[in-house]
Parts: C-alpha cells; structure tokens; sequence
C-alpha cells in the first residue's frame, strides 16, 4: 500500500486545562475526500489546525505524505522544527477557512496570485495566467479586477478555494467552508469542492453538511469530546451508526 | 372598519426651523465684527506683515522648520514601527523594554527631553563606542557631536517614537487575526505576511492620527527655539526682538505654519484614499478622477456587486 496522505496517531491537544483532543488516529490516503463530523466544540477545527500546524500537537504525531509536521526526528530525539521549516511544509497543504479570510486590500487577482508569487517565486505572467484559469476553474473569472468586499460570501469562498489551489497543495482542509453562508449560497461552494474531488483532491473536510458527506466523501468521521468516536463509509456511518452518540448527534441535524 | 383617507405625500410643505436662521444671523455677525476688527485695527499692521511674509530670512527659518519636522517624524516612525513589533512580540524582555521606552518617554515633557539632550554633556562630557565594559574604539566629545540640530531631532524624534508606537500598534492590532492566519497557510514567512498583509490594511487606522502627529511635530518643532535652533518661530522672535514688531511677525508665522498644515492635510487626503482601497464595497476615487471630476461632473453611478 502507498504512504497514506495523512497519518495521525494519538494525536493530543489542549488548552491550558482544557483537553481538546485526546488521542485521535486518522488516516487519509491519497486522493480520498474525509468529511468530519461532530458536535460544537468536539475538537473537529483544532485537530484541522493541527494538520498543518496552526496549532503545535501536544502528544501523538501527524504525519503529512510521510513528512512528521512541526517537528523533526533523528538519532532517537523529536526537536521542533525551525519556522522556516514549518512555513515550507504548509506550502504543501491548502487551507479554506469559515470565514473565508481574504486579504480585502488586494483584487481577487491579487489575492490568487500573491502566494505563488512571493512564496514561491513563480514568474508573474505565468502565476496570472494560472489565477485566470482557477477563477474559471469557480466561475469568477469576470471577478479577477474586484475586491472581496465587492463579492457575495459564496463567491468570496470561491476565491479562497482558488487561492488556497494555486500552490498546488497535495491535501486541502475545509474548515466549515459553509457555515458562514446565507442557505441559497451554500450549494455553489459545495458544486465547486465536488468537482475537485472529482479531480482527485486529497480533502479534509469539516462540515455539517450531511448531503454532501452522503454524496461526495469516501469515509465519515464521527468525532466527540476529543476522540474519533465511529468511522465508515457514509453509509455505514450517516445510515447505520453503531454508536449512540452518533444516533443522538444525527437526528439533530437530519 | 375605519376609512383611510386618500393621501399623496409628494408635495408636502418643509418643516420651518426658525432656531437655526437665529444661529446662522449671529455667526455672521460675528463674523463680520472679526473681519472688520482684523481690517480697520491699525495695531495688526498689515503692511508689515506683507513686507516679511516672503522674506528671505523668513524662507531659511521655514526650511530649517520643514527639514526638522520631516526628519524628526522620519526617526519617530522607524522607532515606533520597531517599538511596536518589539510590544507585541513573544518575546518578554522585548515587550517590557518597548513598554518602559513608551511610558518614559511619552510621561514626560517634550520640552525638557530638549533641554536634556542639548546639556547631554553634563552628563556624558564624552561619547565613545566599543565593546561595553570593554575597551573603547572612538570617542568624541559629547559638545562636538551634539549640535543643536542633533540636539532637536533626537528630542523630537526619539519622543515621537513613543506616540507613534502606540498609534502603529492600535493599527497592528485592529487587523483580523484571521489575515496572519490565512498568510500562515499559504507558507508565507511571518515578515513577508507582515509587510504585505498586515501592515497595509493597518495602514488605515494608522494614517489618520499620524496625520495629526506631523501636524502636532510641525509646530513641536517651535519648541527647538530654546536650544537656539533658527527654525520659523526663532526666526520671528529674533526679528521682533529687534524692531518690536510682535504682533505682526507671529501673525507671519501663523500664516505660514496655516500654509503648511492645509498642504500637508490635502497630502493625507490622497494617502488616505490609497489606504482606503477595497475596504469598502465602493472603490476608492483615484486621484485622477478626483481632479478631472470637476470637470466632467458624470453622474455617479452605484456599483452593485451581483
Ligand atoms: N486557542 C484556544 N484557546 C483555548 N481554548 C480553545 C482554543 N481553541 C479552541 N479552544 C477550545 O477547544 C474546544 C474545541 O474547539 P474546536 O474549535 O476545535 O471545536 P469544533 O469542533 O471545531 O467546534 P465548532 O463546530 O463549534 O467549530 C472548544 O471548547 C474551544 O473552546
Ligand atoms: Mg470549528
């Protein structure tokens, strides 16, 4: 079998006193959509924040197409790894956030192409010509000379996840890339993160969209109180849940 | 159930407001009491005031007056930039050191610090670099080294470091932490997220007060006239003292400090606009459209996001 694109093992995190994940195993292979589920307050977007080190993991490791993220092992010894280190390994993971966080003093333009511009140092034309074919790629090319403030909150998320794509990531995470959209907005971001599974994306998901756990993710995580509490296919999980917090947690938001 | 009756509202008569015609009648009186006094009361000698208002003399002190407040500032923001980082850094030494510099040198006046700095050889009769506690490589004589022109920037800057710092950090942290976090999972470096994100969207928040600031040094710079520094108001000083003609050569002064200020508010104006881009649903009118606007006059026409 091949490396997995996310190997987490025993993942812990807390808060001061406060535990927020206690040990959490999850493996992503390549290519895969995984939809987390779970109630507020579970852990769901600290443990996101923890894949691509947003937040440094207590105990356990996280492993990213076989890179340990955040720190470095050799000789017997874990030591953390140096900023620089840390920046270069989230080039490799995108990120789209709830609340969209677009830099709102650049064009949509601007926004695409700043990362590959200044991260990596791809040529300007080049970089331009590749944020036109992701604005396309969401259908708002017509939207590259806006400001984000100008746009709808659907639309502003279809240029966060054209933002996030320009560094061509090996793994995306989505932070309830919906829940901060008024209902008759949500079904275009979700049109767009289907067509990229469809492409092959490796994802992470956190959504409380159940339709789009049914429709689109290979497996369903059902996460609570800091622990991965039933993981399946969407059938096993969204249809047949062995556990009883998951029953309960189900028919509140069916 | 009760008849409405049938009602058009176009048309309906304004309602009256008798107070502010009473308002209005006496600010213009006062007004013209002020430009009567101003024109018939001999003592404000206007043709004096029109002999020095473009002399030469006049000029240099408005010049030294220009250079001291632009460097001054200069020095006030570098120090308040890395003042600022230094407060809100991780690092606790940095954060109470920045903290001290702020509170000492904002906590005490601005005069004294002037006066501190040109008699520094009382203190310090001489200057000299090396390792610390080490041996020395030069030395100067502290007399030598701190003319009044030094003397002034380091007492106005080092002080406008403090405000400056505090007006910069306000900016820093009105920004939405969400910005870094976004610049943090692209790979951007914390300075490149920082440069390019963080500081230009807090630029909006820092570009006013600042704007108040440089009009406050401009005048600070007035203060320098005790260390014998010739900027505008020495200049004045120095004339009147001779002819006693103080009435006039301050209203010279005034004019001029007026002059200055109404340039340097038009100045921020545009920084502002620039600053301004995408916070708003509206776009920011550039500085073209804003000039030739007086022109064509084309009816404004909303941008509706679809
Ligand atoms: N930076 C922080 N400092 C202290 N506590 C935190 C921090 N971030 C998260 N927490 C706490 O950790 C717990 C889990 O938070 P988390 O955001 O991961 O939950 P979640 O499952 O994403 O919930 P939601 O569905 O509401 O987004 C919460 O109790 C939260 O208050
Ligand atoms: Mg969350």
């Amino acid at each position: 079998m091949s490396v997995p694109m996310v190997h987490a093992r025993g993942v812990r995190k807390h808060f001061g006193h406060l535990e927020v994940l206690k040990g959490i195993d999850l493996d992503v292979q390549p290519g895969e959509v995984v939809v987390i589920l779970g109630p507020s307050g579970s852990g769901k977007s600290t443990f996101l924040r923890c894949v691509n080190h947003l937040e440094t993991v207590d105990g356990g490791a996280i492993f990213v197409d076989g890179e340990l993220i955040g720190f470095e092992a050799s000789g017997g010894k874990v030591r953390h790894l140096r900023k620089r280190e840390i920046t270069r390994q989230r080039r490799e993971i995108g990120m789209v956030f709830q609340q969209f966080n677009l830099f709102p003093h650049f064009t949509v333009l601007q926004n695409v192409m700043e990362a590959p511009v200044g991260v990596r140092g791809a040529p300007r034309e080049q970089a331009r010509e590749r944020a036109h074919a992701l604005l396309r790629r969401v259908g708002l090319e017509d939207k590259a000379g806006s400001y984000p403030r100008q746009l709808s909150g659907g639309q502003q998320q279809r240029v966060a996840i054209a933002r996030a794509l320009a560094m061509r990531p090996k793994l995306m995470l989505f932070d309830e890339p919906t829940s901060a959209l008024d209902p008759e907005l949500v079904g275009e971001v979700l049109a767009t993160m289907k067509g990229l599974a469809e492409d092959g994306l490796t994802m992470i998901v956190v959504t409380h969209e159940i339709g789009f756990a049914r429709e689109v993710a290979d497996r369903v995580v059902f996460m609570d109180g800091g622990v991965v509490v039933e993981a399946g296919t969407p059938a096993d999980v969204l249809d047949n849940p062995s556990s009883p917090r998951t029953q309960a947690f189900l028919s509140r938001v069916l | 159930m009760k008849e409405l009756p049938e009602i058009d509202v176009a048309g309906a008569a304004r309602t009256r407001h008798p107070l502010r015609w009473v308002a209005s009648l006496v600010l213009l009186v006062l007004a013209a009491q002020l430009v009567s006094l101003l024109v018939t009361n001999p003592n404000f000698q206007w043709d004096v005031v029109g002999r020095y208002v473009n002399a030469q003399i006049i000029g240099q002190g408005i010049m030294t007056t220009l250079l001291l407040t632009v460097i001054a500032m200069f020095v006030g923001v570098v120090l308040g930039v890395l003042l600022a980082v230094g407060r809100i850094s991780e690092n606790p030494v940095a954060r109470a050191a920045c903290g001290l510099y702020v509170w000492f040198f904002r906590g005490t006046p601005v005069l004294v610090q002037l006066v501190l700095w040109y008699n520094l050889s009382y203190l310090l009769p001489e200057i000299s670099f090396g390792i610390p506690f080490g041996p020395e490589f030069v030395s100067a004589d502290t007399n030598v080294l701190i003319t009044p022109l030094l003397a002034a920037i380091l007492g106005l800057g080092l002080n406008e470091g403090a405000y400056m710092a505090e007006i910069i950090r306000g900016g820093l942290m009105s920004v939405d932490p969400g910005q870094t976090e976004a610049a943090s999972a692209l790979g951007m470096s914390g300075a490149r997220t920082f440069r390019r994100i963080v500081l230009p969207q807090a630029m909006r928040f820092i570009i006013p007060p600042t704007g108040s600031q440089v009009i406050s040094m401009l005048k600070a710079t007035s203060l320098v006239s005790v260390i014998a520094l010739a900027d505008l108001l020495y200049t004045v000083q120095s004339i009147y003292n001779r002819t006693f003609q103080t009435i006039p050569l301050l209203i010279v002064a005034c004019v001029w400090y007026l002059v200055i200020t109404s340039i340097l508010y038009v100045g921020q104006s545009f920084i502002e606009r620039h600053y301004a881009r995408g916070a708003t649903r509206n776009q920011p009118q550039g500085f073209w459209s804003f000039v030739t606007s007086f022109r064509r006059r084309p009816m404004p026409t909303p941008e509706v996001p679809s």
